[in-house]
């Protein structure tokens, strides 16, 4: 075990694939740089500059050619700056890497690994902090990782880069200088393995990205209350570990569901409308939504604050799903 | 008259013989309902296919548009799997999941078509990237029309296949038309070669209904790209003999006259250089296309047995095993 930040066990995977497999390669804006925050730092001093490709502002193409050069036996890793900016390779990741192994009968392979990074509370405003995952979520064909702490970072990616589809790794800006342990080298973990952060008998939270720490903190704010909160991290929206949501559902009788996107069309619609179909007869009370107003992201930070869900907004839903005043 | 030679002129021959008559074909069952979906015909246009195509080896790469028929044709897919992939059986080339816009014969060295336009062209600059980097000299190609040129994606690839010089041949088939609208009316830039200019590729527009030219072209920007002076682009000005779709009314343009497409129609140019060099004899014209035409019939006849794919087969395919 290694103890690093979740930006570190993302870089440490990335250069333990491309050790481990001359076909994989990094591409994307200033990625010979390390990019912002120093995701691929390093890279380029190791691996040379066919393997870690600076690419041009232009993520459609970008994201294209790591579709084509996948078709063709490489195992690209293509970074998309922000999540916002995905909007721009959209054809290419929905149209074309998404569908190509349908399309063809099964000819096509397309071993793509989409890296990007959302969230807000960075003062971004926007354009620079959306929470898009639903919307990839929504096309069969794609794989959904959104890893919440730098284990699962490291084991996700190590996955997506087994995989043969296309994969994206929604990672969260907020979290990437958070500390934590990782295994040396990381260890797999299934795409479709959700996790149960924290064992809990009174109701299930299923959280998301950065609102697993805030479901977290919620736990802990509600056991002095006497509320004792089980918290799941899916940590892949697709495939989704729904059994171990069910298992805990049927235990617990109450869900809540909590992410940082805005709540109207979010994923946890699709939480909340498996579980019901599925425990109808298990829930004791209806699922509850956290997640975000439907306006985009305001800039000014009191704005910010007050727009973004955290763990206040987490415990009042678990108090509203008991039937609890706080 | 200077040229390929005699085989390799009848070769193209042949191969634009199978692409008319098959795509012939096509239309009437479209207009019968046994091909399904969206068809989009090249008829008109073979000479590009056939002349692109017949230059390449099986294992270089080709990726074309919404209108690939014949490039897949000329790539080697079988017509007995594209005619039953139209039809959307179970023994397509894409087992009936892809259809007209979607034909894919990875075995053939055909990536394949993309229904989305310009779409395809960054995908051939990955599948060039790949060859270089692991290290075969496998060249890619890909088709599209002008109305392609006009999306920030086409400028976006020049960019990066120019900055990377990967083995990477753009074939710009000019008919003049995007879709319903002239291309006068949707650019100043009369020439797509000039589109690409101020990035420093080799670059050229030929005639594109003439078959022996357009192969010349290609062979001298294949030698070029196989050695590692890529990319390029070549520009063939041809014509669209139907309309944008199977059963566009096609009224925003004047048709050809009949006289005058005899001049044009490129089967009938190298039919008549052929007999003038006099390596076409009547009987031989002939046995082009009564070998294509019982080539198309039989295609259809597989087609027409092979059955509709299991219901199970969509949900199998989403992922990868």
């Amino acid at each position: 075990m290694t103890e690093t930040t979740y930006l570190g066990a993302i870089t440490a995977t990335l250069a333990g694939a491309m050790r481990a497999d001359p076909r994989v390669l990094v591409l994307g804006e200033d990625v010979a740089e390390g990019g912002p925050w120093g995701a691929t730092a390093g890279l380029e001093e190791e691996f040379g500059a066919d393997r870690v490709r600076n690419t041009p502002i232009s993520e459609a193409a970008i994201c294209g050619v790591a579709i084509g050069a996948a078709q063709s036996g490489l195992r690209p890793v293509v970074e998309i700056m922000f999540i916002d900016f995905l909007t721009l390779a959209l054809d290419q990741l929905v149209n074309q890497a998404a569908k190509a192994h349908f399309m063809s009968g099964g000819q096509l392979n397309v071993p793509l690994v989409l890296r990007t990074q959302g969230g807000a509370g960075q003062r971004g405003a926007a354009q620079h902090s959306q929470s898009l995952e639903a919307w990839l979520a929504h096309v069969p064909g794609l794989k959904v990782a959104m890893p919440s702490i730098a284990a699962d970072a490291a084991g996700l990616l190590v996955s997506a880069l087994a995989d043969p589809g296309p994969v994206v790794f929604v990672e969260n800006k907020s979290l990437y200088f958070r500390r934590g342990m990782i295994d040396d080298p990381p260890v797999p973990i299934p795409l479709g393995a959700g996790r149960v952060v924290r064992s809990g008998s009174d109701v299930t939270v299923v959280a998301l990205s950065r609102l697993v720490e805030e479901s977290l903190a919620a736990a802990e704010q509600l056991e002095a209350d006497g509320i004792d909160a089980e918290v799941i991290d899916p940590r892949t929206l697709v495939p989704l570990d729904v059994d171990l949501i069910l298992d805990s559902v049927r235990r617990t009788h109450r869900l809540v569901v909590a992410h940082e996107a805005v709540v109207h069309g979010g994923f946890g619609a699709e939480l909340a409308a498996q579980v019901q179909a599925a425990a109808f007869d298990d829930l004791d009370a209806p699922v509850v939504r956290v997640g975000a107003p439907f306006a985009p992201i305001p800039f000014s930070p009191p704005l910010e604050d007050a727009y973004l869900p955290g763990r206040d907004e987490v415990a009042g839903a678990v108090r509203a799903t008991l039937g609890v005043r706080a | 008259m200077p040229g390929l030679g005699a085989p390799a002129e009848l070769e193209l021959l042949r191969t634009m013989w199978r692409i008319r008559l098959f795509e012939e074909r096509v239309g009437e069952l479209t207009r019968a309902d046994e091909v399904h979906g969206l068809v989009h015909l090249s008829i008109g246009q073979e000479a590009v296919a056939a002349g692109v195509c017949g230059a390449l080896r099986a294992d270089d790469i080709v990726y074309s548009g919404h209108r690939a028929h014949g490039h897949a044709i000329a790539k080697g897919a079988p017509l007995e799997g594209v005619m039953a992939e139209l039809m959307g059986r179970e023994d397509g080339v894409c087992r009936g999941l892809g259809g007209s816009m979607h034909i894919v014969d990875v075995a053939h060295g055909f990536y394949g078509a993309t229904g989305v336009v310009g779409g395809n062209v960054p995908l051939a600059l990955g599948s060039a990237l790949a060859a270089r980097q692991l290290g075969g000299d496998q060249v890619a190609v890909v088709f599209f029309g002008d109305g392609a040129v006009q999306g920030g994606i086409f400028v976006e690839s020049v960019n990066l296949a120019t900055l990377w010089g990967v083995p990477l041949i753009l074939v710009c088939e000019n008919n003049g038309f995007a879709e319903f609208t002239p291309r006068s009316a949707h650019t100043n830039v009369e020439r797509v070669s000039d589109v690409v200019a101020p990035y420093g590729l080799g670059r050229e527009t030929v005639d594109g209904n003439d078959a022996v030219a357009v192969r010349e072209a290609f062979a001298a920007f294949l030698a070029s790209a196989r050695s590692g002076r890529g990319p390029l682009l070549l520009e063939c000005l041809t014509h669209r003999l139907r309309g944008h779709y199977e059963g566009d009314p096609d009224r925003y343009r004047v048709a050809v006259a009949a006289e005058e497409w005899q001049e044009l129609d490129p089967i009938r140019r190298l039919e008549r250089r052929g007999t003038a060099a006099g390596w076409l004899a009547e009987d031989v014209r002939r046995r082009c296309e009564d070998d294509a035409r019982a080539a198309v019939d039989g295609a259809v006849e597989y087609a027409r047995a092979s059955p509709f794919p299991p219901p199970g087969l969509a949900a199998d395919l989403v992922y990868a095993a």
